[in-house]
């Protein structure tokens, strides 16, 4: 697990970019299992479908508690996707990957 | 055991009915229907903090925007950008939107523990607002974890040592919706507002109160200009003073009445009677008089606009304006139906509050009955009344009855509250209505017992004897037409007498000239009979030298001669007299 460091930074894959690019932002409020696995199914669900449209952001509203309210923030773990427009969000593990994939309205990669 | 720390809410009653207000650092579930003012009741708590008691506040809207929020409050005088600025209330609206939402596998509430908990720190939060936390159950699809999380926020409050208030929307046989109760075990407090015959009356009702004392009834509140304001009952302990200060009903003959010195100072007096018994003019009477003694006085008028009562009483010679002008004088008018009847009392005790006035008028009490039930108006008008004596003011209630038959009944729902009660009454006879006043009852004071004849006139209420004769009890023209035919009668007696005296004067005149005649005459022989009797005396006695001499000369037996010649001599005196007559 390469999760050692969830501040807010980038991670983005070294992938050509494409005028559909995901902005994601997932908060999390510590390590905890949740948070890890949800960070784990995110990843490998942009792996297989998103490959090099993606940028995801972590935030840990533990260190950055003040993030919260500007992103409506209720649930943890919760992936907000900020662009394209418009805004979705969607709370829990991500360990649906049919319901996380309509959730970004992405279709799946045959 | 210490005793449970409270913490005021600032609103108006609420404090004195929960002894304190909200249990300080627990949560409280404030219930009630759509618009029954759960959300009101809750920022007043928050504001009411922050400015009076110095604990800032946050208010987490599930439902309103900030902005929403503060243009709802602002109405009420509540500035909350101003307090946002300050830092001293932080408003956060979390939106949850259900369609913008996907669930997918576990979660927890995390982020709104660390949102909340982020807006405490940021201010110093001592209380803290969650309205309406069910929104949650619309927006999220997992009840389950939604349960569990709400209760680990119930939990976590109290960890946080913030008192709260969560509200909750009522649901169909339970408190809440969503059963939150069963979270909230601390305090629960459920608010209601109804409506009986188009009339909306709010009450509220402490459910449940863990570790405190606390009424059970339920308080009608009422949310205005000022805010919210439950009205206190707590004054139903009959704990008040009593003075024995009189003070004058502002008209005289009353004061006789009522063993000369008019009401007892801070007693709760009843002027009732049938339509235009005079009953406003009993009650302006008593106002003028306040005010010419210097005090101020607050007038409540259910029927007529104060313009309307200035110019009436000006017809009986009552100059009411003058009193309005130098500011010892208030009135408040409006229609009975225009509120329910919390509303007007609870309207009563603001204006009272602020005026502190010494007398107050009420005109007329049975205005309210067409909004209330009377079992509604009696209690309201005990705790006014109570309301009132504990504040030592003297209080003037007119009453309208219907009917001739039941005038002492249909007040009884109010008669025992009240220490005076006067009944003005109509007097019908010989094709006239009278106005006739009695005190039908004053406690603590020897009054008349006399039926008075009410009359109105240029200068005011003027109370007169009543003719009461063998012919019954008459007021009016008949009164009138007595008195006349009494002062004919009179006379007629009088100058009877004045004859008599004179006939007997003019009989003892008679009588004593009768006896100084007879004086006179009698005088007059009296004298002829002296000097008769004289003359006679002096004639015997000269007869006597005679026959003396005579004797001595020829020596005589003087005896037997002397008998003779007497008889001779006398009857030559009788001869003598009888021819001088």
């Amino acid at each position: 697990m390469e999760m050692t460091d969830l501040g807010p930074k980038m991670i983005s894959p070294a992938a050509e970019p494409s005028h559909e690019i995901q902005i994601l932002r997932l908060y999390i409020a510590g390590q905890t299992p949740k948070s890890i696995k949800a960070f784990a199914n995110l990843k490998k669900i942009c792996e297989e479908h998103l490959t090099g449209r993606y940028r995801i952001e972590v935030i840990d509203l533990i260190q950055n508690p003040q993030l919260a309210a500007g992103d409506q923030i209720l649930a943890v773990p919760t992936l907000v996707r900020r662009l394209p427009e418009p805004v979705r969000r969607i709370i829990g593990d991500l360990s649906h990957t049919e319901r996380v994939l309509v959730g970004l309205d992405v279709r799946p990669a045959s | 055991m210490a005793a449970l720390a409270k913490s005021a809410t600032g609103i108006d009653g609420f404090d004195q009915v929960t002894a304190g207000g909200l249990p300080t650092g627990r949560p409280t579930l404030i219930c009630g229907g759509a618009g029954c003012g759960k959300t009101l009741f809750a920022i007043s708590f928050l504001v009411h903090g922050a400015v009076k008691f110095g604990e800032p506040g946050v208010f987490m809207s599930f439902e309103e925007s900030s902005h929403e929020l503060a243009q709802n409050v602002a109405s009420l005088g509540f500035d909350l950008p101003g307090l946002i600025e300050k830092k001293k209330i932080v408003l956060d609206h979390v939106k949850v939107e259900r369609s913008e939402i996907e669930e997918t596998g576990d979660y927890d509430l995390e982020g709104l523990f660390i949102r909340l908990g982020f807006a405490i720190d940021s201010i110093g939060a001592k209380r803290v607002v969650l309205d309406t936390i069910e929104s949650l159950f619309a927006g999220l699809a997992n009840q389950s974890i939604l349960r569990a999380e709400l209760r680990r926020l119930f939990r976590w409050l109290k960890e946080r040592d913030v008192t709260a208030i969560i509200t909750g929307e009522r649901g169909d046989g339970t408190l809440t919706r969503q059963g939150l109760e069963e979270y909230v075990s601390d305090a629960v407090i459920l608010l209601d507002h109804r409506v009986t015959e188009q009339v909306s009356t709010r009450r509220l009702r402490i459910v449940k109160y863990r570790g405190s004392a606390h009424g059970t009834n339920e308080y009608p509140f009422l949310i205005d200009e000022d805010g919210i304001a439950v009205l206190p009952v707590t004054s139903m302990g009959l704990t008040h003073g009593a003075s024995s200060d009189r003070i004058s009903t502002g008209i005289a003959r009353l004061d006789t009445m009522l063993d000369g010195q008019g009401y007892f100072r801070g007693s709760t007096v009843l002027v009732s009677g049938t339509a235009g018994a005079g009953k406003s003019s009993v009650a302006a009477h008593f106002l003028d008089a306040a005010c010419r003694r210097g005090e101020r006085c607050l007038a409540f008028m259910f029927e007529e606009s104060p313009a309307q009562v200035v110019r009436n009483m000006r017809s009986i010679g009552i100059d009411l304006q003058q009193w309005v002008d130098r500011g010892l004088l208030e009135f408040h008018a409006s229609r009975p139906a225009l509120h329910g009847l919390e509303m007007h009392l609870s309207q009563m005790h603001r204006a009272i509050d602020r005026f502190r006035p010494s007398v107050v008028v009420l005109d007329p009490v049975s205005g309210l009955l067409t909004v209330a039930l009377e079992t509604d108006v009696q209690s309201t008008l005990t705790r006014l009344v109570d309301y009132l004596k504990v504040r030592g003011v003297t209080a003037l209630l007119t009453s309208l009855t219907h009917g001739r038959s039941e005038q002492e009944q249909t007040d009884v729902a109010i008669s025992s509250i009240v220490d005076t009660w006067l009944l003005l009454v109509t007097l019908e006879s010989s094709g006239e209505r009278n106005r006739g006043l009695y005190v039908l009852k004053s406690r603590g004071m020897g009054h008349s017992n006399q039926i008075r004849e009410f009359v109105l006139t240029a200068h005011g209420v003027e109370l007169v004897d009543v003719y009461a004769g063998p012919s019954g009890v008459l007021t009016g023209s008949a009164r009138i037409t007595q008195e006349a035919e009494e002062r004919a009668a009179a006379l007629v007696r009088a100058q009877e007498l004045d004859r008599k005296e004179r006939t007997l004067e003019q009989l003892r005149a008679a009588f004593e000239a009768e006896v100084a005649a007879l004086r006179a005459k009698f005088e007059a022989e009296q004298a002829d009979l002296v000097i008769g009797i004289d003359e006679h005396r002096a004639r015997a006695t000269r007869l006597r030298e005679d026959r003396g001499d005579m004797a001595q000369s020829r020596s005589a037996d003087g005896a037997s001669s002397d008998n003779g010649r007497k008889h001779g001599k006398e009857r030559e005196a009788d001869e003598q007299r009888s021819k001088e007559r």
